[in-house]
């Protein structure tokens, strides 16, 4: 599924700018990553695309369509084809893996399917296979909160693998794990994304994983669209000038030094033709 | 704001405004409503409350009369039951469709997110209105509409009870984390959704002591109601205190704190297996 933004700004109900003209094409099939110091607007980027926030001014596109014009039906198929993935998981603590994971498709399942499913788990094989790709197979009837925060991030993983969206929105997934679960499981959503040809956008605060997975990586900061460059474009200077307002290191999760990796497919260049039909 | 300059935390000024405007709004009801705890101790007053007290020994524990109360009380009980059942089925539905955190059209928010809270008002008005007269007054209604006996209360209690049920129902909801809900509404899900999948495993413990404690106040209402003919205990107490029995409404008082710490174990039993 590819989407662009064109000059999107996005004021939050408090009156904070969240993002101040934005323009980003992404293509079918593209693996995106944003990286940027906290508070420069990763989240609400990601949201934005996730149709969660409406734009203030600018131009979103979907698909081809701007989903804010979509009839309410044609919104929710639209989000069910989406799927994001949480920096802090939002499963009520009470519920289960089983059917937390299983939520994922409510939307394709519709009403009664979904209701159903509560009396007895619809795809019982389905979600242990989703959870068995984090390792956490062996917790699918275990409650929530009896799980660590890292093990229920990666739950919010698994239920968007088992949503099988088109898109997949990664708001800092791995944020609660360690370096290697945390390249486990952005290798786990590549795969995925490969695997069924979708589109991944994520967001990541661990610049070296950032640089090692992703063939595009956009800086973003107060809002704005710093660079969008592929990892091997990227200097140390940019990644300095980025970072220059939080902290004078370099945001990294593991202890090795950065290493640059061969830039993978680049966006096109934006052509002349409005972004939504 | 320039916090290095700032002295005094800012929320100062406006804590002390809502307690003077406290202050000045409860003095004037307590003189509205005459109370005075001194009139309480007065000898005249004390003795009136102590011969009413003494009409209440020795206890009435006839095998007839205790045959009796014991068929009231399950009339009470059943009473209550399926009032407060049949006030939860109708509070539910209303409480889902007020819930904003259940709102679809509350995500972005979208441009039509004002229809949704125009169709909102209505129901709200509606829950106002059954939990704003009170139940004796329905349960007259009623009487007069079915004739006297339990059906009568029961039917009370389920207007009455729904609108306070769906009132609080929509404040637990609310209250709870309901970001699960927003993020099922997020991915396509829809308000039934959202509630079974987002809010319900959220709040239950709350919903199933609150609708409890309803049951608990939905048997001490069903008295009330049964002095104007609703059925259950309170009618047969009507009776007794007609008669000037104090014994026979001091053995019902008892038969009465016993259905309610029964169902204070049933509430701490529900919340203890649900926590």
């Amino acid at each position: 599924m590819n989407f662009g933004l064109d000059a999107l700004r996005l004021v939050l109900p408090g009156g904070h700018r969240a993002l101040a003209g934005v323009s980003l094409e992404v293509r079918h099939g593209e693996r995106v990553v944003v990286i940027g110091p906290s508070g420069a607007g990763k989240t609400s980027l990601l949201r934005v695309v996730g149709t969660a926030l409406r734009p203030s001014s600018g131009t979103l596109c979907i698909a081809g369509v701007d989903p804010w014009a979509l009839p309410a039906g044609a919104l929710r198929r639209l989000r069910g084809r989406v799927g994001m993935i949480h920096q802090s998981p939002p499963l009520p603590p009470r519920q289960r893996l089983v059917t937390a994971v299983l939520a994922g498709r409510l939307e394709a399942w519709g009403l009664f399917k979904g209701l159903a499913s509560l009396a007895y788990p619809a795809d019982v094989a389905g979600a242990r296979d989703a959870l068995a790709r984090l390792e956490l197979a062996e917790r699918l009837f275990d409650r929530c909160d009896r799980l660590s925060g890292g093990q229920l991030q990666r739950v919010g993983v698994a239920r968007v693998l088992y949503q099988k969206p088109d898109l997949i929105l990664a708001d800092e997934p791995v944020s609660s794990l360690d370096p290697q679960l945390a390249d486990q499981t952005i290798g786990e959503l590549h795969r995925e994304a490969q695997a069924r040809g979708v589109t991944l956008m994520a967001s990541l605060h661990a610049v070296d994983l950032a640089l090692k997975w992703f063939p595009r990586v956009v800086g973003l900061r107060d809002g704005t669209v710093v660079f969008d460059q592929p990892p091997v474009r990227i200097s140390d200077a940019m990644l300095r000038d980025l970072y220059a307002t939080e902290t004078p290191v370099i945001p990294v999760q593991g202890y090795e030094p950065l290493q640059r990796l061969a830039a993978g497919p680049r966006s096109a260049r934006r052509g002349a033709q409005p972004l939504c039909r | 704001m320039n916090v290095a300059a700032v002295r005094r935390d800012p929320a100062l000024g406006a804590r002390l405004a809502l307690a003077a405007v406290g202050l000045a709004l409860l003095w004037p009801a307590i003189d509205l409503a005459e109370f005075d705890p001194r009139k309480l101790f007065e000898t005249g007053n004390l003795e009136t409350v102590a011969r009413f007290l003494g009409t209440f020994f020795p206890l009435a524990l006839g095998a007839d009369f205790l045959d009796l109360v014991l068929r009231s009380a399950l009339e009470t009980l059943a009473l209550a039951t399926a009032g407060t059942a049949v006030a939860i089925v109708l509070a539910l539905p209303l409480a889902m469709a007020v819930s904003e955190s259940l709102s679809v059209s509350r995500v972005g928010p979208a441009r039509r997110a004002w229809i949704g809270r125009l169709l909102r008002t209505p129901v709200r008005a509606l829950l106002v209105f059954m939990r704003s007269i009170p139940e004796i007054v329905w349960a007259l209604l009623f009487v007069r509409a079915v004739g006297l006996g339990p059906a009568a209360g029961v039917l009370a209690i389920a207007i009455n009870y729904a609108g306070m049920l769906g009132k609080v129902y929509f404040e637990i909801f609310e209250a709870g984390d309901t970001r699960p809900a927003r993020a099922v509404l997020e991915s396509g899900g829809g308000r039934v959704h959202a509630f079974f999948y987002g809010v319900l495993p959220v709040s239950l413990p709350e919903l199933v002591s609150y609708s409890v404690y309803r049951w608990e106040c939905a048997i001490r209402a069903s008295v009330v109601m049964g002095f104007v003919g609703a059925g259950g205990l309170g009618q047969q107490m009507e009776l007794s205190m007609r008669m000037l029995e104090g014994g026979e409404v001091a053995t019902m008082l008892l038969v009465f704190l016993a259905l309610v710490m029964l169902a204070d174990a049933i509430s701490a039993l529900l919340r203890k297996v649900l926590m």
